[in-house]
């Protein structure tokens, strides 16, 4: 495939108002929360105080007699559930795992881990009920640190666990659920070549994703085992497949329709509630809506991982990178499946390296079950090696761009996970930060007792393609209903409407973009992996040109022509070989019935031509001293976005992603008691950025087209989160002198490091 | 448990509900009277997605009991629109693309109404400081204050 060129595009690289904007800037918009049916009861969980125990015995009889009680389940009442793995878009599962999380069976394994569960008249008289349900626990030693997790002695959450990957065929118990490794070279003659080596441990904590919006369900379960879920979810194709594994009916007598989602950040790409609300609807008869309080989004649905990393990386004189060896050890929570992997596989990718082994290990303990979180795995290594080569430019007296430069990915450049890279941008993203009004302006400087400095850090993310599936049909008045199964986190429907618009040569504004439930489009899977734009944008583009095709048929059979006689340019249909005047969609629309009827394209994709993503960042901080506390004067962000289909969502992704990354830097952290319970359960206390706590974001869209697409659409949600921390970690250096290894660099973490290092 | 009457103004529109004591004003809001748009996000006052205009002042739904609405005026983001016409703040957000998921937007709007009603030309930083109740993760807020910015310029004639 070709990639057009800019200046043939009229409506990608506009920036059209997005079609469901009016509803919500109106309060019309229907999230999941908003939905409302006759009947409706409401669904609460009863979680664990415990961060391991054995459940010796659950007594629902008082509950149960409650006036407006409908129905109390525990686990007991949950189908069994084999071991096996399924996969869910990007996202392995195995489903007896999934069910133990969604309601704890023999033991609980986190604070927060659902035990039961109350269908009531009201909310509040669900959470009373609650309160009579009498749970005997037997508390069992538990281990949250993930190299406490590791080691031979440790707490043993999984008797059957045994370590997968590289260890295989040890069978003894472990909390190491996989070790993995990529390598490639000669680490030894590497690091014999290298004139400085660099070797620190770095730790980062868990982080949520934070939306806004806790997790909802309503269910309702006809008495012809027929099922319909609303859910503000992701990946309502992945919900109805795990709904039907976990209640043992089939997926496709379940429809899921998508409500509108309030953010997700890879959060809600798995089921919590609806499994639960489906079968409390099954035996009440009733519908059942179910809404998490903002502590249970907290406790118990899937962060992401904190972790440890050891690296070792060498130079020689000129900056070249000789040699690399890192260990990651990251926290899955209390059930196998963190995304170590994708560390392994994108700490190194924006450099070209001869020799390197990347170990990684997938450790469970006791805390709560990660999930995806934009470009997952990716932000946690990428401190320890973004920090390291800022050092290393430091030492060897190199700008800190300089030596990305000399090391940096390209064209036919193979990946850390082997594949070569197509074309990318990482250079030129590079470039971008070097020519930045921000970074020729001279770096901040220390004053009135402040410190300043500046620090730049650099990212990739793979992104995503996966299944897709698109229709485009053409109404009477000539205007295109745009038809996925992709839920809109943040603009796609306008994205893939103005793809649309542009085959179809007409304006943005005709289009209607739709996202439909599982009955009313071809599977589609989850929205993630910077995938919608992408893939479910390429449907969109085959599937507006099939509309075409069939445009040109209804002409020719309108004008007696061969299809091959009939052009279509800007929403017009000309006639190359007689007199017959042109028609507009508009005009020919009213024929269709009478010239081979109505004109709807279709298609399904499973794109190969991924485009990776690259960033570079450069930020501006201030630092009290005293309090150590961290402030971001400037912040810009250049990236590789491919072809930017709405520039101004594309940047709001780049703007959101750096956000994120300011808050996982310097305040969010998962804070753990002594007795293993989570303390910081709410929005006070897991303190995210606020508009108070960031200056604007200023965004560099650096356009090198994927070849892999026909617009050359690369993902660009994801790859923005990831230098942030090492970019406020390298500026907070130069402005104090002092190397932060440590997420989130807080306040007291900080006075600390300052102080220790004035011998203090 | 036994309902309270209640007599209030909501968007202008003389309103009476039965709620429960117990009952926040969100969740009257939401599931009483009917207006949805007001969100819940975390029940705490710490997020704003529940922020109404109570009496000329930016509110946290949440914290408020729904027998407190008695012979107060409230405003939500269903409120905000002129019958046809949009809000000059909802119009300049979605001009600046200045939501993403929109589950905050109501409360980011009702906010930044308040404050443009109070102040009709505020600094960016008075901006920040008003809106510092509101949480959006998906924005990083850049665009949100534009908006706010670019709204108050068009509201002044400016």
């Amino acid at each position: 495939m070709e990639a057009q060129h800019e200046h043939q595009f009229k409506v990608i690289g506009t920036r059209p108002i997005r079609h469901d904007g009016v509803d919500k800037v109106t309060g019309r918009a229907r999230y999941g929360a908003d939905i409302t049916l006759p009947g409706l009861l409401h669904g609460k969980v009863l979680r664990s105080p415990r961060p391991h125990a054995r459940i010796k015995s659950i007594e629902t009889s008082e509950a149960q007699a409650l006036p407006g009680v409908k129905a109390v389940v525990t686990g007991a009442d949950f189908p069994e559930i084999e071991p096996g793995m399924l996969q869910i878009g990007e996202n392995f599962v195995n489903p007896r795992h999934l069910a133990a999380n969604i309601m704890a069976r023999d033991k609980v394994l986190y604070d927060g881990h659902a035990v039961a569960a109350v269908a009531a008249t009201s909310p509040h008289v669900a959470e009373e009920a609650l309160k009579l349900i009498r749970v005997e626990y037997e508390p069992l030693p538990f281990v949250q640190n993930v190299l406490e997790a590791m080691r031979d002695n440790a707490v043993i959450l999984h008797p059957d666990l045994r370590t997968a990957g590289v260890d295989a065929g040890d069978d003894t118990e472990t909390n190491i659920a996989n070790h993995i490794q990529f390598s490639r070279g000669d680490l030894a003659a590497g690091f014999a070549a290298a004139e400085m080596v660099i070797e620190r441990e770095f730790d980062t904590s868990m982080v949520h994703q934070g939306y806004i919006e806790p997790h909802n369900a309503v269910a309702q379960y006809n008495q012809d085992d027929k099922a319909t879920v609303w859910v503000s979810t992701q990946g309502p194709f992945a919900v109805r497949e795990l709904c039907g594994t976990m209640l043992q009916i089939n997926p496709g007598d379940i429809k899921v329709v998508p409500a509108e989602i309030g953010g997700g950040f890879g959060g809600k790409t798995t089921v919590y509630l609806e499994p639960v609300a489906l079968l409390l609807s099954k035996l009440t008869g009733r519908p059942v809506k179910m809404v998490m309080s903002r502590s249970e989004v907290l406790r118990a649905t899937g962060p992401t991982p904190g972790s440890h990393i050891r690296a070792k990386i060498g130079v020689n004189l000129e900056g070249k990178i000789t040699a690399a060896e890192l260990q990651l050890s990251f926290e899955a929570g209390a059930f196998p499946g963190s995304p170590v992997a994708a560390g392994c596989m994108t700490v190194l990718a924006p450099y070209d390296l001869e020799n390197f082994q990347i170990d990684g290990y997938d450790v469970v303990l006791n805390k709560p079950k990660t999930c995806a979180y934009r470009a997952p795995g990716a932000t946690n290594p990428a401190l320890a090696a973004e920090t390291i080569l800022d050092e290393m430019a430091e030492r060897l007296g190199l700008d800190p761009l300089e030596i990305r430069r000399i090391n940096g990915a390209k064209e036919g450049t193979a990946q850390p996970a082997g594949p070569q890279f197509k074309r990318i941008g990482y250079l030129e993203t590079v470039e971008a930060i070097h020519n930045s009004e921000h970074y020729q302006s001279p770096p901040p400087q220390s004053a009135n007792g402040k410190l300043r400095g500046r620090g730049v850090a650099t990212g990739f993310w793979f992104n995503a393609a996966f299944q897709s599936s698109a229709t485009v049909s053409i109404n009477t008045d000539g205007s295109a209903n745009v038809v996925t199964g992709s839920p809109d986190i943040g603009g796609s429907r306008a994205s893939c409407a103005m793809i649309a618009a542009e085959v179809l040569g007409l304006r943005s504004e005709d289009m209607h973009p739709v996202v439909a439930d599982t009955e009313s489009i071809g599977h589609t899977d989850t929205t993630g992996g910077s995938r919608v734009t992408f893939a479910t944008g390429l449907a969109v583009y085959e599937a507006a040109q099939d509309a075409v095709g069939q445009l040109k048929q209804r002409a020719a059979t309108v004008w007696k022509v061969k299809p091959e006689d009939v052009t279509y340019q800007d929403g017009v249909l000309s006639c190359l070989t007689n007199g017959h005047e042109s028609l507009s969609l508009k005009e020919i629309a009213p024929k269709f019935p009478r010239a081979g009827g109505p004109v709807m394209g279709r298609a399904s994709v499973r794109p190969r031509g991924v485009g990776p993503a690259f960033a570079a960042h450069v930020v501006d901080v201030e630092i009290d001293p005293e309090t150590g506390k961290v402030d971001i004067l400037r912040y810009t962000a250049a990236q590789d976005v491919g072809k930017a289909v709405h520039p101004s969502y594309v940047e709001g992704q780049i703007q959101g992603g750096v956000a994120q990354g300011v808050g996982w830097a310097l305040n969010e952290e998962y804070f753990y008691a002594e007795d293993g319970t989570m303390r910081n359960t709410g929005f006070l206390d897991y303190r995210m950025p606020t508009c108070l706590d960031l200056p604007m974001i200023e965004t560099i869209l650096v356009e090198v087209a994927n070849p892999g697409h026909p617009i050359g659409i690369r993902g660009v949600g994801e790859v923005p989160i990831i230098p942030p921390p090492a970019a406020i970690a390298n500026a907070i250096y130069r402005a104090t002198g002092v190397r932060m290894t440590e997420l989130p660099m807080s306040p007291a973490r900080v006075a600390k490091a300052i102080l220790e290092k004035n011998g203090a | 448990m036994k309902k309270v009457h209640v007599q209030t103004t909501v968007n202008g529109e003389e309103t009476e509900f039965l709620c429960e004591p117990r009952q926040s004003l969100l969740e009257v809001l939401r599931d009483v009277v009917g207006y949805t748009g007001t969100k819940e996000g975390c029940l705490t006052g710490d997020c704003g997605a529940c922020s109404v205009i109570m009496d000329g002042r930016p509110t946290d739904s949440c914290l408020v009991l729904g027998v407190e609405a008695e012979g107060k005026d409230i405003t939500t983001v269903e409120g905000l629109a002129d019958g046809d016409t949009l809000h000059p703040l909802q119009k300049k957000f979605l001009e600046h693309a200045a939501l993403q998921c929109g589950i905050c937007t109501p409360g980011f709007l009702v906010t930044s109404k308040a404050l443009l009603d109070r102040n009709p030309n505020p600094t960016e930083h008075e901006i920040r400081y008003a809106l510092a109740g509101n949480l959006c993760r998906c924005t990083g807020y850049d665009k949100i204050v534009r908006a706010v910015q670019d709204a108050a310029a068009e509201m002044q004639g400016r």
